[in-house]
């Protein structure tokens, strides 16, 4: 039955990446993803990852979605047609992809309790977690405990993007502001960083 | 046949996935469109960790009270899957904000027509 649900969810999961790559309106595209991310959690859900599941789920269908959205808000909604048709990167995709699907004949088979990854240091946190450390969810203990300098160079990287993020976008609205009520079609017409209307030329 | 067709089903699906995030970053011009595909390619990683961890007839990795489950899930894929989720948000935010700002120096989001545009600014010096 976990097989069923998990062989149904994942095809959705192909077409809805499928429908994505070939759709050039970015706010269809946007949606989809956060539809892609809670197929993604529901995955999780079937694949006893829970902690996964419910993070994914806030995180890539709830905050990654309105950070697209506040993206395509000051910038464009459709991407523009293409002028040519290039193959190469189809090629270089198919032979990539084969020969990765060729290196997963070696692997051991979905759900198989024998496969290696489950015979290092798994079954110590498993057994001794919940002595050593305290609390029944093993994921927990491993996060904040065995693994706790991860966590901290997690946030140490979230710390710097936001930082980033913060000086990357200071004083666009205030630009913005200045250059939008005269133009209608600002969002054609670019402006540099003194606000000097730059490289009309580039326009249609 | 059947069996390992099944046993090896999600790998496979995660390439399909993974390969249409690589795709839609090389082939595809626009920097927005360019940030989704990694997502898409990211979120192919999580699945293949996960997937790999999954022990069939066990549960997830919670200390069953009653002592009765004795097969859990492998709980340290998940552990590293969340802390790549929260870095993933990060480097989108980042991206996103890159292009906000390139949007705004540059008016477009092409790469083809970015090109141009620095090789013009280049020209000016």
């Amino acid at each position: 039955m976990e097989q069923a649900i998990d062989i149904v969810l994942m095809a959705f999961m192909a077409v809805t990446a499928i429908v994505m790559i070939r759709l050039r309106n970015l706010y269809a595209v946007v949606m989809l993803s956060g539809i892609f991310s809670l197929l993604s959690a529901s995955m999780f859900v079937v694949l006893d990852a829970v902690d996964v599941a419910f993070t994914e789920a806030a995180v890539g269908a709830g905050i990654s979605t309105v950070l697209m959205l506040g993206t395509l808000a000051l910038t464009f909604r459709e991407e523009r047609p293409r002028r040519r048709r290039d193959l190469t990167p189809l090629a270089v995709v198919l032979v990539t992809g084969a020969a990765l699907i060729y290196g997963t004949l070696d692997m051991p088979h979905f759900g198989d309790p024998n496969a290696p990854i489950h015979h290092h240091v798994a079954p110590r946190y498993i057994e001794d977690s919940p002595v050593e450390v305290g609390p029944p969810n093993m994921v927990t203990s491993v996060l904040a405990s065995y693994r706790g300098y991860d966590t901290l160079g997690e946030t140490t990287v979230i710390f710097t993007a936001g930082v980033a993020v913060m000086v990357l976008l200071s004083g666009v609205w205030r630009r913005r502001r200045r250059v939008a009520p005269l133009d209608p079609d600002a969002g054609r017409v670019s402006a540099d960083g003194e606000g000097r209307p730059a490289h009309t030329e580039t326009d249609p | 046949m059947i069996e390992t067709i099944l046993g090896l089903y999600n790998y496979w699906i995660v390439i399909v996935l993974m390969m249409a995030g690589f795709y839609t970053v090389i082939a595809r011009g626009n920097l927005a469109k360019k940030i989704i595909g990694l997502n898409i390619f990211q979120t192919s990683v999580f699945l293949l960790y996960i997937t790999m961890g999954y022990v069939r007839g066990g549960t997830a990795p919670i200390v069953d009270p009653s002592g009765e489950a004795t097969l859990y899930t492998n709980p340290l894929p998940s552990v590293l899957i969340l802390t790549a989720i929260v870095v993933g948000i990060a480097t989108t935010a980042l991206g996103l904000a890159l292009a906000v700002r390139i949007r705004e120096s540059h008016g477009t989001l092409e790469e083809d027509e970015i090109l141009a545009i620095e090789d013009r600014m280049d020209g000016e010096h």
